[in-house]
């Protein structure tokens, strides 16, 4: 059964790239790496103007992926994956490995996304930091993220991906510390540094299993060598892939990081936070189709982490008060939806990577948004001092609201095209895994309105609530026309891209082409009852935070909501389960180590000791003495592999 | 001479492949020995300057050896950069530091000496043993890859495989240029004291700018022992020399005076030879 | 004659190379003896690349003249600077790994 459906799925024939676009298809990563490495090195002198280097970078990786996009569209469906060759990287014995582009409908997709995205991030950020005294390194930074998630999607092989997959991890940890002078920031980004080592070290695993059973790490030999392998060693690899991607992706259970990560900058909580990086452990998943195929099991667990991780989000969603904490509670769960559309197998791949982008789009225009909030009024995080921006902050209130209105999926913006068919998704199937992974993602939606609808109302409806001295101001050009386009996108691209089926036919090569299946209830059901949902969590929501006021300190409530205040206890639950055990082993080996150990080593340390003062005598300071010992070292060494070896 | 012609005709009578020639044997016996003997002057020898000849010994043997051996272009290389460029630059540095500086052989390390005897023939043994008990393939010899010359070939492996590992050691060479730089840089504390600054200084302190005066030369007395007179008549101390000075040796203005006959413009009382003591030198 | 001559004769060079190192006193002796070693290594690495058929032997040989050079730039440098500041190039006087 399971090599039935690989069958199916089996990759279009893998071509050299050609043409010009596509063999300087490298330059995609050089370019922003050159620009980071250029404003890096290139000192005070480029303060002034640095920051514009740093735009254009991403800019022409954008035009430069448009034409390889384009060029790829020219051929037939058959022949749109390419593979460039760059360098022969580690010859090392039996591992030989080169480094090479993989040009296909999945990775162009990224590299759409990250270089759109991301220019329109980096212009917006021009203004946003304008004020930063090391706007230019903060460039560099995210030129240098830009590049490493370049190479990250448009890799060959696991390693070169495990590559780009530390190069963003490192982005990541330099930009949630980038005012690192204030010790929370720093503890974030160590924060999310530690819990992305977790999933990095499934995704050596991975790799060291893959080199064991396959003898290879790219993913054609990895991807043919697949189907023959065993259940147990594809599992294996399956679940240390997706602790990778756990980590990388903040899910369940390694998504503590996600909310402290926000303590880096807005746009970088936009670009990296929410639009491309947590995405990339999804794109992992997506990748490794054909491995997690032959492993049913670890498919059910994707799901199932996909699905807590949506609930898990949303509960916090619903409790915080600081706007870009619920905005990453949101990440988390849109993430969740991912997940769980990627573990449902070749019928949800596509559907995961569109609501990728679409997600791309609104959650960075609701990050920008925030970060246009927060702007307008000093920096100020706590959603209970807002109220009323909408005529203070008109654009930002318009592209705002469109952003709102596509992740609460309704038609006809974007998310509505891609949320609405993984909850379909998650309805296909026999037996109980539909109704339970259904009503799961149905739950998900209603929640998803709720607290949504609960930031858009308190940030820009109801009454004011600021503090004396503020005066709510609109953002300049360089951070709203960002934020249009963003919103644009947020309206159209889900509906353009799915006009027949567009986005999914794209994919089919990588992603390979699944029949329709019949959900467990009729498609329009499950449309008007995900509509019903989302219209009500609207509905309570302006009930809640317009109709009645909103106190300004958080009121006293139930236990759910401290409990989601606190991010449903995860901290302490990592602390009770993870450090606190880890403080006792150490404090009674530190125990058993004076008490025992030392004792011994103390003794051995006197005779050390000892032994040295007498040694001393030959630490005569003489460079030939030295020499002499050396030689003597030398000689004996000499004789004794002689008498050895005869 | 003998050896350039040996040099000379080299290729055509040596040369062969994994086979030693006549020739060949020839030129090892009578380079190995002067090696062994040019190697134990750097060993033995008292001055550091016979040191250095006996190594230059050693390695233009070795260029010969290299030569021998199938290897011209190392051979040539060996005499340009070692013999050439290495060996002169230690002789340089030997004449900066003193080529009279000979080395005392007496050892001051207690039992260096025997410790340093023992591990050189240790060392000796262990390696020749080593040699004499391995088997050796039959030389296969460098005509194949030295088919189109020998520099040829090398610099394909040189320019092919190793051409990374090339470009490193060209880094290394100028880091190390850089480095003797700065290692042997001095940083200049005061500032440089050249003929101007001397005669400035000399006008300053207000010491005497023309020559010394010779000693006097008078009617009837013309000795080194005698002052010279100034214009005014009197007698200048510095014209005596310092060591007639020293040793009591000079004749007082007065003395002579008496004889000369009063030309002298000097009071007796300026004449002291308590005057003209040790210290009036300018 | 036995190619193994050669190595024979590269032994004692080196054998000669380090009591030299272990015996003299001034640092330049004692930096030629360094040269010495390295030149018998070399002769080692030339009769190697003709008992094998291989001239990689000899572009060791060649990179090993080349860093030799680098090191006698540098290492004469440090004999120089020792000496201008101590007045003289017995390795004994530099003792003061001791302290």
């Amino acid at each position: 059964m399971a090599i039935l459906r690989l069958l199916e799925l089996a990759p279009a024939q893998q071509q050299a790239a050609s043409g010009f676009l596509q063999t300087s298809a490298w330059l995609l990563v050089a370019i922003p790496l050159l620009s980071a490495a250029f404003l890096l090195l290139a000192g005070k002198r480029a303060d002034g103007w640095g920051h514009w280097v740093g735009v254009a970078a991403p800019g022409l990786a954008f035009v430069l992926g448009l034409g390889v996009t384009v060029s790829l569209l020219g051929g037939d469906a058959a022949t749109r994956v390419r593979s460039l060759h760059l360098f022969s990287w580690i010859p090392a014995g039996s591992l030989h490995l080169d480094a090479g582009l993989r040009l296909d409908p999945l990775s162009l997709t990224f590299v759409l996304l990250v270089t759109f995205v991301g220019t329109l991030i980096h212009v917006y950020s021009v203004a946003y930091m304008d004020h930063d005294p090391s706007r230019r390194r903060f460039f560099a930074y995210l030129n240098f993220f830009i590049a490493a998630m370049l190479l990250l999607v448009l890799a060959d092989s696991y390693l070169l991906l495990f590559v780009g997959w530390e190069g963003v991890g490192l982005a990541s940890y330099l930009l949630i510390g980038f005012w690192n002078h204030e010790t929370p920031n720093a503890v974030a980004a160590k924060k999310a540094f530690v819990m992305n080592r977790v999933g990095d070290l499934g995704m050596l695993v991975a790799l060291m299993v893959m080199f064991a059973s396959f003898g290879a790490v790219d993913f054609t030999t990895v991807f043919h060598g697949a189907p023959g392998a065993s259940a147990g060693v594809l599992t294996a690899i399956s679940l240390m892939l997706l602790l990778a991607a756990c980590g990388k992706s903040a899910q369940f259970p390694l998504q503590a990081w996600l909310g402290d990560a926000m303590a880096g900058p807005t746009p970088v909580s936009a670009l990296i936070h929410a639009a491309t990086m947590v995405t990339a452990g999804v794109y992992l998943v997506v990748r490794s189709a054909p491995i997690f195929e032959g492993a049913p099991n670890a498919q059910l667990v994707v799901v199932i982490v996909g699905g807590i991780t949506l609930i898990f989000g949303a509960i916090v969603g619903l409790a915080k008060d600081d706007i870009k904490k619920v905005l990453a509670a949101s990440t988390m769960s849109q993430i969740g939806y991912m997940m769980l559309a990627a573990g449902l197998g070749p019928i949800g791949y596509a559907f995961a990577i569109f609501h990728l982008v679409t997600h791309g789009f609104f959650k960075a225009g609701l990050f920008l948004g925030a970060g246009s909030v927060m702007h307008g009024m000093d920096d100020q995080v706590d959603m209970r001092r807002f109220g009323a921006l909408q005529k203070f902050l008109p654009i930002t209130w318009a592209t705002f609201a469109i952003a709102w209105l596509a992740i609460l999926g309704i038609p006809p913006f974007s998310g509505f095209w891609t949320k609405d068919k993984i909850i379909e998704a998650a309805f296909v199937g026999d037996g109980w895994r539909p109704w339970v992974f259904g009503l799961v993602a149905l739950i998900g939606a209603g929640l998803t309105a709720f607290y949504m609808s609960r930031l858009f109302f308190m940030t820009f409806h109801g009454t004011e609530r600021w503090t004396k001295d503020q005066h709510p101001h609109e953002a300049p050009k360089l951070m709203t026309v960002p934020m249009i386009v963003l919103a644009v996108g947020s309206a159209f691209v889900g509906g353009l891209l799915s006009i027949g089926g567009a986005f999914s036919t794209w994919l089919e090569p990588v992603t390979g082409h699944h029949e329709h299946a019949e959900p467990v209830l009729s498609v329009p059901a499950i449309t008007v009852a995900t509509l019903v949902l989302v219209l009500a969590g609207a509905f309570f929501a302006w009930r809640q935070y317009v109709v009645s006021t909103v106190p300004v300190t958080p009121p006293l409530a139930s236990v759910l909501t401290r409990a989601a205040r606190h991010d449903l206890y995860q901290d302490e639950v990592n602390e009770a389960l993870f450090m606190h055990p880890g403080q006792y082993l150490t404090r009674s080996l530190t125990y058993g180590d004076r008490r025992v150990l030392d004792a011994g080593v103390d003794g051995i340390g006197r005779l050390v000791a000892g032994t040295g003062e007498l040694l001393r005598r030959w630490q005569n300071g003489y460079a030939r003495s030295y020499a002499a010992t050396m030689v003597a070292g030398l000689l004996i060494l000499l004789v004794v592999v002689l008498a050895f070896q005869s | 001479m003998t050896q350039l012609s040996v040099l000379l005709s080299l290729p055509a009578s040596i040369t062969s492949g994994g086979n030693v020639s006549s020739g060949e044997t020839a030129l090892f016996w009578v380079l190995a020995p002067l090696m062994v003997f040019g190697a134990l002057g750097l060993l033995f020898a008292r001055k550091a300057v016979h040191a250095a000849l006996g190594i230059v010994l050693v390695m233009i043997s070795l260029a010969f050896l290299y030569t021998a051996q199938e290897a011209p272009f190392l051979g040539v290389v060996q005499v340009v950069v070692y013999t050439g460029a290495v060996m002169m630059l230690f002789l340089f540095v030997l004449m900066l530091v003193g080529v009279d500086n000979s080395d005392s052989l007496v050892e001051t390390l207690k039992g260096q000496r025997w410790i340093g005897a023992i591990l050189g023939l240790g060392i000796a043994a262990a390696l020749i043993g080593v040699i004499r008990t391995a088997t050796f393939d039959q030389a296969k010899g460098l005509t194949a890859p030295n088919a189109d010359s020998n520099p040829v070939g090398v610099a394909r492996v040189i320019f092919g495989q190793d051409i990374f590992a090339f470009e490193v050691v060209g880094v290394l060479l100028i880091t190390a240029a850089l480095g003797a730089l700065v290692l042997t840089h001095r940083q200049r504390l005061v500032p440089r004291v050249g003929q101007k600054e001397r005669a400035d200084a000399r006008v300053a302190s207000g010491g005497r700018l023309a020559p010394l005066a010779a000693p006097g030369v008078y009617a009837r007395s013309n000795a080194m022992d005698t002052p010279a007179l100034d214009p005014e008549g009197r007698p200048i101390e510095e014209s005596v020399s310092r060591v007639l000075r020293t040793r009591g040796q000079r004749r007082s203005a007065t003395e002579v005076e008496a004889q000369v006959g009063g030309t002298s413009a000097i009071e007796p009382a300026q004449i002291e030879p308590a005057q003209i003591e040790e210290g009036t030198q300018p | 004659m036995n190619l193994s001559n050669y190595l024979v004769l590269a032994s004692i060079l080196f054998a000669i190379g380090t009591a030299t190192v272990l015996l003299r006193r001034n640092a330049i002796i004692v930096f030629m003896g360094v040269e010495l070693m390295l030149n018998s290594a070399n002769l080692l690495l030339v009769t190697f690349a003709r008992i094998h058929g291989d001239l990689q032997g000899q572009v060791m040989a060649f990179f090993v003249m080349v860093v030799a050079a680098a090191e006698v730039v540098v290492g004469l440098a440090i004999i120089v600077s020792i000496f201008r500041a101590r007045r003289s190039a017995s390795v004994d006087d530099v003792n003061l790994l001791k302290n």
